[in-house]
Formats: structure tokens, C-alpha cells, sequence
């Protein structure tokens, strides 16, 4: 139950937003020539990444209005929250050192929790 | 006094000049306003109050607060207000409190279940894994009742809980957690800077381990603790901006500092006490700015032969049983401990009239400020020895101890000691659980032996013992200074906190010596140290488990079941890791720990449901006609977040019969059914009919005012999602209806779209499903009734065409009449204001009285629909259906994008044999298939997996066509027209069947039903 800024309304809960996925998946105009797998890219394929994810949301208790937001989805850290139609800022965030691996702190997958020797505290 | 025979003659929080009485097991004791029902049990020497749970070994208690690990019982003598698993020392005595033991019969000193010890070699780790296998049934029949009835710990209340419970949010800028000194300086600190703070305490008493201190010999600024705590509570009381929570436990720390706060409002007093307009128990949602942790440090037992038996207590427990509760925990009491804590507790039993049997201590090197004052008081002390047997049943009565060896071996000829209590101090450790539930990383302390907070992820902060700062005056200082840069983070500019001076502060615990296990001269397998008391877990059983390749530190949780009793392995676990480390050799860091997971402690299902009971636990939405509905006696059903009528059955009439008779009245007279519940949306903007050509299958370029028209929504994956009538209101504004149950996801997708992929379009969405109720009326008759209810209106079906929309008035208000059916039959569907729903819906059925009128429920609309073929999103698709797979291609337009379009060209979704709906005819006309019934080619099929042409979406018994009616969705379906093939039906013989048509009631008239074979009819 994080807490997530509004770029309308401010801060609320969580439970006043409808996730909407992944966010600058633009809708292609119909062609007919469109390949197959070119419509599937669009329909089915996204990065679903463990690190920063642009992601869109609805405030659907609240203004109802779309909007979008940065999250490192390997710590639920929300890093920007921006306009439909605005370029995604450049964030930073302690990502997972390797693809399967774990960010240094705050790991939603609680596999990160001692201290290890030679780790900077 | 005489009744409390271990009661200290002075001392203690404990109201002394008041006797309140208790029952324990059927059996009455007396005891004290303030007192646990563990210090109380305890002042009448009784020790033991709980089985194990698997081995049913005797029971006592450990700890004096929510740590102990096996101290259980039941509370309450109400079935339905019963408490089972209640730590006797965490539950608050009162007058008339009821206490049962439990995981024990027929009593718990005579327990037939402790045969199990007697076989406990046959049961080591893994003993499930091992013995509970076999061939395929085994587990079904045989194992799983065998496990069932051995498992369970306590009786759960029965269902009726008559209690009510509630659950609040709350905003603060600082919460503290732990109403120990530090957490108290730290509150104090936040209060005074004017932030909102709450501090929360798990007793029912601020204070924590002050008031577990002889308070002759400990002041703060001259004051005694008890009193000291008095005075800031006082302060904290007139602050308007603090809140203090008693009796409130820190269960859950989650994301951005969201804890959730478990209080019990009312558990701590008689039934006939409790107010009525206070809950019993009460959820706290809190979301804090900044939080301090001040959970304090929780006390380790030692690991040794036989350590499990009632009377084995922790050292610190020992002292505050004795300084909070006024209770000696024995009158001969021997120490046992690997550090200096345990010999601060035999010096408070000691002055205050005990006998110290011994103190024994692991380490050849002590303080020698201990040993003068050890004999100054006459105390025996062995050194550099352990303890390597006991002895007794209902409470330990001698310790054997040998000396200990430098090179871990333990000696010849020790002592047999009698006692009658052992405090066992195996050192502290700070208590991190919400720390690590708050994905915060811990640091391993070597000194300590323990982890304490390293680093945060969260805006939290550490304080006092929960920080590893046990020497108190630290702690003080950290609590302060916690508080001050919590509330400054906060955006409080410091108050002025003085941290007082303390008199008699303590040298802490010393060098700790820590041993994994005791050493016994036991050869291993003899020996019998208990690591987990509530599950049964011994040295021995880590170690198989260790050897059997289960040495991580999740897998020999699992594998031994160590630390997953309802305790959640408080003070069991820390052991457990360091005996593992050192089976494994190698460092505490690598083995690591478990994960702390919320809750802290067992919170039980009423306090998390709050008021969200019986009727609250999912509001139903209701139409305006609700209240005659159920007059008339509907049967309801829910339909997405609405409660709609079924049917509405006469007297002596079942559910079937009055679907059946409403269903017949419809088509022959007339029928009435309240549709108000479908989701209407109100779309307006220059751009409103390009929206519309664009989220619909169908062109809406060339719909007229006045005019509606059907449209099928799908996803853009090609898929159907939703279906509904809109009307053209004027050029640039249209009435939108979609299902009851997709109103809101229509409107989320409506808006998505236009929000975020067609900004440019002019149009504005609003729901306006509650604006107006809805009657929609059919048959025959209801051309002349509608005419009778509207002012001055011709309902000429001739004149008032099917599929357009008229404004009318009825009595004067201003109604919108569609001339749209879910029947198939001539329809009217009335739209008016929502607040003369009611006034409406009564008005049509007095006046249709004399043509035949009645209500009709959503089962026959179902039936009514399927007899004319009409699809219901939801139950004849299922979100794997195109429009072509409908059968409906001629609402799919040729020219222009819609959503979905494309992905009606993909590969899949193009192919020809797709399931298709059908038409489904059973030749026996009175057999009526189940929905969900699987249809195949051959009447008997071979062996599995059989292969499968598809599946009944609808079936029903329709009076109108006079037979079993069903649709389905068949491979190819719309090839198969006329085709023979079979229905299974749930392990009896499949049925044949025909393929046909949807549109059952046109097969009737022109006299296309398939005529049944005759071996059918008479088979």
C-alpha cells in the first residue's frame, strides 16, 4: 500500500488508483499492410522490466484522470510522476546489480536483509 | 496473602488491597487488578499451564510478554467469544476471567497425547516428509485424516461472534513504536515540537523495562521509574496532538511508513464491564511521516539438555515478574546464564527474600563487582560450568552441572542442585521484526551476538535496546534524540527534551559467551535441548536436518517446522540461526535469518475485518423498486456490485415454476422487469459520433436523432467485452447503455481512450446509470398499457418504430421511452428520474393489473433472451469470442478502425474452426443440459483425453418453444447446422443432440425444430 502522487489531486493511497500498464505504448493507426507480429508487439509485448518501469495509472477515486509514473518495481520506489503526453524525466534509483538479482536495499522480494562483510553500511 | 503463597511481600504495579478472582482450569484463584494472568498463575506457584504441540510435553511460562513461546491458553468460557492461543503472559487479569488449557485431554496434567514423546525418537525432522507417503489415495484416505485430527492448537470460536470490532485510518508525523524509556523520551521529544504524534505500547503500561527494575535502586533525576513514567505520561496527556495507545500492538510495518496497529480495547475487562459503545478490538491504519522504533531487545534462553521444562524461565522475565507483578517466580531459584544479566536478576531475588540456589555461569572470567556482591549475599557460584540435566514434571525441582571444559567438554562428577526455579539468561537481542519488515538491512554485532538495524530503507529510526543501546542512560539519550530528528524531518522545529540523570544504571550484559548447544557428557542422540518449546524442536532435529542437506536457513525452518509456531520464533529463532552457523562452521552473516514477516503476532480475523460484517462486508447497490421487490418476495441475486430480483415466486410456487410463468406472461400478456441497473452513459461533444464509430464495431455516422441502435464493444485483442443500446439524443449527444456488470470497466476503458490515445476528440463522459430507474415493459399488451401511463402519447408500434426513442411526460414528469427489447417481443423501456422510480414501477403494475402484468426477473430475461438467441456478454462469451465466433458479422463493419479491428485479422482469430454459437437442441425436448456441459463428436468416446468440440453457455427449460433450449459454443459451429452429436453429462451417458439455429422461437414458427428420434423418446 504505497502512496502515490496525483500530478491533479497530491498524495493519496494507493487504493484510489487503478494501475493502467505500461505507459508510451502508442496505439498504431489501422493499416492493412500491419504484419502480424507487428500488431502483436503493440497488443501483447511488454518489458515488464526489474529496475524502471513507465508505467500508467488512474486515479479512479479521485479525478479520474490518467497519468504517468516512473517505478523501480524491484523496490516500489516511485521515482516521477508525470503528465499524459510529457517526456518521462531521467531518474536514478539502486537497481539490481544483474537481471535476476536483487537491488541493494529495499527489495520487495525480502532477499536482501543483512548486511553482508565488505558492503558500505 | 497466604492464598498467593510466591507472592514478594512488597512490590510490584499490582493493586494489592484489591482480590479479584479468576478460574484456571475449572479451579478459583484469587488475585490482583494489574496482575497477568501469568503473574497471577505464578503467585500460586503454578508453573505449568500449556502442552507442546508435538510432543505434548509440560509447558511453562518463559517470558513475561508476547515472546513466549508456548505459555498458551483459552480465554473465555463463551463459545463465540472465545480466545484460544492467548499468551497467559500477555492476557490482563480480571474479575471473573475464565482461562482453559488447550492441546491437551482429557486434562492437562493427565495428557493421553504425550505418548507421542515416548515415540519422539521416531518422529525426527522431516518425520511428515518421510512417513507420509505412499500410493496414489493414501494421502486422501489414509494420512491426511490422521494428520487433521492430531493437528491444531486451541478450538476456534464458533461463528456469531456478538463483539463488534473497528478499523480507523489515522495520519501522524511521528509514530513511536514501544513505550520504554526510549520510546518515551522519543515521544516526548516529537510532542513537545507540536507534531502529531502516536506512541504505541503492546501492555497495558508505558514504562517497558524501567518498571522491570528494583525501584529502590533506580531513579531518573531522583524520581522512581514508576513514578517518572506517571510524570511524562501526564505531560504527553495534555498534549492535543499526541495520542497514546495502551494495549496496542505494532503488528505490520509496510510500504511508505503504512503500519498497521492492532488494539484491544476491551479484552482486558469483565464481560459485564466492557462499554457498549467501545469496540472490542480496534485496527489502526496508520500512515506515519516518520516512525521510531523502540521495540526494545528480547532475552535468548540458553540450549541444554532437558531446558523445556515449566519452570525454566528467562532472567529478565524472573525480574519482571518480580518488580512489575510483585511475584517471586520461586523461593529456591537457580540462575544459569552466559553473561552478566543473569547475575543482576539473582542479586533482585536474592534482597528480596529468595534463596539462590546457584548461579551458574558458562564463563570462566565474571565480573568481580558480581562476585563481591555475590558473596556479600551468600550466593553459590559455579564457574566455567553448565547445566546437563534436569529434573521434574509440573515445574523443575533439581538442576544437575558439571564443570566445563576450555576445549567445549564437559567434566566428571558434578552437583545435583534442588530448585524450584531456573532463570536462564543466554543475552540479549535487539528486537528487529518491524525494522526488517520495513525491508530495512540488518547488521550482524558481534560483541552482541545478534543483529541489530542497519540500514534503512524507509524514513525510520532505531532507538534504545531495539538499536542494540542497552545501557540505559544511552538509551535514553538515543530515544531523545530519535524523537527530536523524527519530528525535525517532520518539519517540527526541536522541542527542548533533557534527557534526566539515572541513578543505579546497570553495567549491561558483559562479554557474552555464546554456545550453540550446552555440551552434555550425553552422547548426542541422547540428548534432548529444546530449541523451539511450541513445536518441538530440539538441537538434534537442526542438526538431522543439517545433515540431510537442509542447512539453509528457510529450508531447516521448513524442514523442522523451528520458529513457525504462532510465536513466529521471537526468542526461539536467534538460537536456532547460531546453531546452524555453528553446525554449518561457518559466520551468523552467511546463514542470515528467516524472514520477519507481518503480523508480529497472531491478530485475529475480526479485528482485520473491522465493520466489515455481514451486510458491510460488501454494500449491494439497490435500484429505486428495491423496497417493493422485496415486498413481493423476489429472490435476489448479485450482479456485479448490484442485488437484482431472479424471479419473483408466488406462494406454493417454486423458483422454476415462476420463471417459467414469468417467461410465459411476457410473450402472452406482459411482463415488467426493473432494468435500471444497466450502466448508462451520457456522451456529449462535437466529436461524439466519430467516438462512437470508433469504440463500437458498427458505423454511427448516419443514426438520426430519435433513433438508437445495438452495438458490441470489443478489446483491442478482438475480443467481445461489452454490448449495449445508445441512442442519438441530437447530433452531438448520445445515451449510452452498456451490462450491468461492465458499466464501470466500459466507463475506465471510454475514458482511457480518450484521455490518452485520442486527446484530440471533443467529448465528454459522464455516468448517469443512477440518474434514471428503468422499467422496461413487453409482450402484446404493452402497447395499450404504455399508452394508458403516458400523457397524450401514441404507442402505435407502427407509428413508434422499433429501435427509436420518443420524449414523453407520465403525470407531468419528463420521461425518455426506447422502443428496445431484451425479448424479442414489442418492448417499451421507460426511463425516468431515479427518485419516481418506485412511484413508476408501482403505477405500471396497478395499471397493467387488468392486462395480465407481471414482474419478471433476470432468470427469465436470460431465458427470454436465449429463446430469441440473443447473446449475454459475460455467460455466452468469456473474453475468448469474437464477433465472428457470435455468428455476428454483420455488425462488423468493412471500412474505417475500431477498437479491435485489427486483431480480427490475426492468424488465430481468422481461423475458420473457431468455436462458434450455436444453436443446441437435446432430442429428449424435457432433458435440460448443464451449463457447462461438454459437447463431442461421438456418443462413446475413447479413453481421455477426450477430445473436446466445445461447451453449453445457456441452457434452459423455455415454455414459449415448449422443450429444453440450449446455446453453445462448437468448434466450427456454423458448419455443423443440422448436425447429430452429444453432450456429456457429469459421469452419466452423454445425451445426442442437434446442432441448430440460435433464434429458437423462429425455429418454432416456421416449424424447424428437429423432430426427435424415436429410439430417443422412447429410450
Amino acid at each position: 500500500m504505497f502512496v502515490i502522487t496525483c500530478p491533479y489531486c497530491g498524495e493519496r493511497d494507493l487504493s484510489e488508483f487503478a494501475y493502467g500498464g505500461e505507459a508510451h505504448i502508442a496505439r498504431p493507426e489501422w493499416r492493412e499492410d500491419m504484419s502480424d507480429a507487428e500488431w502483436a508487439e503493440f497488443l501483447f509485448m511488454r518489458t515488464n522490466p526489474k529496475g524502471i518501469l513507465a508505467e500508467r495509472w488512474m486515479h479512479a477515486a479521485g479525478c479520474r484522470r490518467f497519468f504517468n509514473m516512473l517505478r523501480n518495481t524491484a523496490t516500489d520506489d516511485i521515482l516521477a510522476v508525470y503528465r499524459i503526453g510529457e517526456t518521462p524525466p531521467k531518474v536514478e534509483a539502486r537497481l539490481p546489480a544483474t537481471p535476476s538479482g536483487e537491488a541493494p536495499i529495499g527489495s520487495g522480494n525480502d532477499a536482501v536483509k543483512i548486511i553482508q562483510p565488505g558492503e558500505g553500511a | 496473602m497466604g492464598k498467593q503463597p510466591y507472592r514478594a511481600p512488597k512490590g510490584g504495579l499490582v493493586q494489592r488491597n484489591r482480590v479479584i478472582r479468576f478460574t484456571f482450569d475449572g479451579r478459583s484463584y484469587p488475585g490482583h487488578p494489574g496482575d497477568t494472568l501469568a503473574s497471577a498463575l505464578l503467585a500460586h506457584g503454578h508453573h505449568m499451564v500449556a502442552r507442546s504441540f508435538k510432543y505434548h510435553r509440560p509447558r511453562g511460562i518463559l517470558a513475561a510478554g508476547s515472546e513466549d513461546p508456548a505459555g498458551l491458553v483459552t480465554i473465555g468460557a463463551d463459545a463465540k467469544r472465545r480466545d484460544p492461543n492467548t499468551r497467559v503472559a500477555e492476557q490482563e487479569l480480571y474479575d471473573g476471567l475464565v482461562a482453559s488449557s488447550q492441546n491437551c485431554w482429557p486434562s492437562l496434567l493427565t495428557d493421553f497425547g504425550a505418548i507421542n514423546d515416548a515415540f519422539a525418537r521416531f518422529m525426527p525432522a522431516g518425520f511428515y516428509y518421510k512417513t507420509f507417503k505412499g500410493p496414489p489415495g493414501t494421502w486422501t484416505g489414509l494420512f491426511e485424516p490422521i494428520i487433521r485430527a492430531a493437528a491444531g492448537m486451541g478450538r476456534a470460536p464458533e461463528p456469531g461472534d456478538p463483539d463488534r470490532y473497528e478499523a480507523i485510518n489515522r495520519h501522524c508525523d511521528v509514530l513511536v513504536v514501544g513505550g520504554g524509556p526510549a520510546g518515551l523520551m522519543a515521544a516526548l521529544a516529537a510532542g513537545r515540537s507540536g507534531a502529531r504524534v502516536i506512541l504505541v505500547e503492546e501492555t497495558a503500561r508505558l514504562g517497558g523495562s524501567a518498571l522491570a527494575r528494583d525501584p529502590d535502586r533506580l531513579a531518573f533525576d531522583g524520581t522512581q521509574p514508576a513514578q517518572w513514567v506517571a510524570d511524562i505520561e501526564k505531560e504527553l496527556a495534555t498534549m492535543p496532538e499526541v495520542t497514546v495507545l495502551p494495549r496496542t500492538c505494532a503488528f505490520g510495518y509496510y510500504a511508505n511508513n503504512f503500519v498497521g496497529l492492532w488494539e484491544k480495547v476491551s479484552d482486558h475487562l469483565p464481560e459485564d464491564k466492557r462499554l457498549g459503545h467501545l469496540p472490542r478490538q480496534r485496527l489502526w491504519r496508520v500512515r506515519a511521516r516518520e516512525v521510531v522504533l523502540a521495540t526494545g531487545a528480547l532475552e535468548r534462553p540458553l540450549v541444554f539438555h532437558e531446558n523445556d521444562r515449566p519452570g525454566v524461565m528467562l532472567a529478565g522475565a524472573v525480574r519482571t515478574f518480580l518488580h512489575r507483578y510483585g511475584v517471586m517466580a520461586g523461593r529456591r531459584p537457580a540462575i544459569f546464564t552466559n553473561n552478566d544479566s543473569g547475575w543482576v536478576a539473582a542479586f533482585d531475588l536474592a534482597r528480596a527474600g529468595a534463596e539462590i540456589a546457584a548461579i551458574i555461569d558458562v564463563r570462566r572470567e565474571m565480573s568481580p563487582q558480581h562476585l563481591a556482591e555475590a558473596a556479600r549475599l551468600g550466593i553459590p557460584i559455579h564457574a566455567s560450568s553448565t547445566v546437563v540435566a534436569t529434573a521434574g514434571y509440573r515445574r523443575i525441582r533439581q538442576v544437575e552441572v558439571r564443570p566445563l571444559h576450555e576445549d567445549g567438554t564437559v567434566g566428571q562428577g558434578g552437583s545435583k542442585i534442588a530448585c524450584d526455579v531456573l532463570a536462564v539468561s543466554g543475552g540479549w537481542a535487539p528486537n528487529v521484526a518491524l525494522f526488517s519488515q520495513s525491508r530495512g538491512k540488518l547488521a550482524w554485532d558481534g560483541e552482541l551476538a545478534a543483529f541489530r538495524p542497519g540500514l534503512s530503507w524507509q524514513r525510520e529510526r532505531s532507538a534504545g535496546a531495539a538499536n542494540g543501546t542497552f545501557a540505559l542512560a544511552d538509551a535514553l539519550a538515543e530515544g531523545a534524540r530519535a524523537g527530536v530528528e523524527a519530528a525535525a524531518a517532520a518539519g517540527f522545529a526541536s522541542g527542548d527534551v533533557t534527557v534526566p540523570e539515572v541513578e543505579g544504571a546497570e553495567p549491561g550484559q558483559g562479554r557474552i559467551k555464546v554456545m550453540a548447544e550446552l555440551p552434555s557428557h550425553l552422547p548426542a542422540h541422547r540428548r534432548r535441548a529444546w530449541i523451539d518449546l511450541q513445536d518441538d524442536v530440539t538441537a538434534k532435529d537442526l542438526r538431522l536436518a543439517v545433515q540431510e542437506g537442509y542447512s539453509a536457513v528457510e529450508h531447516a525452518k521448513r524442514y523442522t517446522t523451528t520458529g513457525m509456531g504462532t510465536d513466529q520464533g521471537k526468542v526461539v529463532n536467534l538460537n536456532a540461526f547460531a546453531f546452524l552457523a555453528a553446525e554449518r562452521g561457518e559466520d551468523p552473516v552467511k546463514v542470515g535469518t528467516t524472514t520477519f514477516r507481518q503480523p508480529y503476532k497472531p491478530v485475529t480475523f475480526a479485528a482485520l475485518a473491522g465493520q466489515h460484517m455481514g451486510p458491510h462486508f460488501l454494500p449491494r447497490r439497490t435500484t429505486p423498486m428495491h423496497a417493493w421487490h422485496r415486498r413481493h418476495g423476489a429472490v435476489f441475486e448479485p450482479v456485479g456490485e448490484w442485488l437484482r430480483p431472479r424471479a419473483y415466486p408466488r406462494e406454493e410456487e417454486d423458483f422454476f415454476a415462476a420463471v417459467q410463468r414469468e417467461a410465459r406472461t411476457a410473450r402472452s400478456a406482459c411482463g415488467v422487469l426493473d432494468a435500471s441497473t444497466l450502466g448508462k452513459i451520457d456522451v456529449k461533444g462535437p466529436n461524439a459520433r466519430e467516438f462512437l464509430n470508433r469504440v463500437y464495431t458498427n458505423a454511427w455516422m448516419k443514426l438520426a436523432p430519435g433513433m438508437c441502435r445495438y452495438g458490441l464493444m470489443l478489446g483491442e485483442d478482438g475480443m467481445v467485452m461489452d454490448d449495449g443500446v445508445t441512442a442519438c439524443l441530437a447530433d452531438d449527444h448520445f445515451h449510452m447503455t452498456t451490462t450491468t456488470g461492465g458499466a464501470a470497466r466500459v466507463l475506465a476503458k471510454l475514458e482511457d481512450y480518450l484521455q490518452t490515445e485520442w486527446p484530440e476528440l471533443k467529448v465528454y463522459l459522464t455516468s448517469v446509470t443512477e440518474q434514471w430507474a428503468v422499467a422496461s415493459i413487453c409482450g402484446p399488451k404493452s402497447p395499450e398499457l404504455v399508452g394508458e401511463i403516458l400523457d397524450d402519447f401514441d404507442p402505435d408500434p407502427e407509428k413508434f418504430p422499433f429501435m427509436a426513442w420518443r420524449e414523453a411526460t407520465m403525470a407531468g414528469i419528463p420521461v425518455r421511452v426506447f422502443r428496445i427489447s431484451f425479448t424479442g417481443e414489442t418492448s417499451y423501456e421507460i426511463n425516468i428520474p431515479a427518485t419516481y422510480g418506485r412511484w413508476m414501477w408501482r403505477t405500471i403494475l396497478e395499471k397493467g393489473q387488468k392486462h395480465g402484468i407481471a414482474p419478471y426477473g433476470t432468470e427469465a430475461m436470460h431465458l427470454l433472451r436465449a429463446e430469441k438467441g440473443f447473446i449475454i456478454v459475460g455467460q455466452d462469451t468469456d473474453g475468448t469470442v469474437t464477433p465472428h465466433d457470435l455468428r455476428m458479422s454483420w455488425i462488423v463493419k468493412k471500412s474505417g478502425d475500431f477498437i479491435g479491428k485489427r486483431s480480427l485479422f490475426r492468424s488465430d482469430t481468422a481461423r475458420t474452426d473457431r468455436r462458434q454459437l450455436v444453436g443446441i437442441l437435446t432430442e429428449d425436448p424435457e432433458l435440460v443440459l448443464e451449463e457447462g456441459s461438454h459437447i463431442v463428436a461421438r456418443r462413446n468416446e475413447p479413453a481421455p483425453p477426450v477430445p473436446m468440440l466445445g461447451h453449453v453457455t445457456s441452457s434452459y427449460y423455455s415454455p414459449n418453444v415448449g422443450r429444453s433450449i440450449a446455446l453453445a459454443l462448437v468448434e466450427s459451429g456454423g458448419t455443423r447446422i443440422g448436425d447429430r452429436l452429444f453432450a456429456t453429462r457429469g459421469g452419466l451417458p452423454t445425451v445426442p443432440v442437434r446442432v441448430t439455429e440460435t433464434d429458437f422461437l423462429s425455429l418454432k414458427e416456421n416449424r424447424q425444430l428437429p423432430q426427435a428420434p424415436r429410439e430417443a423418446l422412447n429410450g
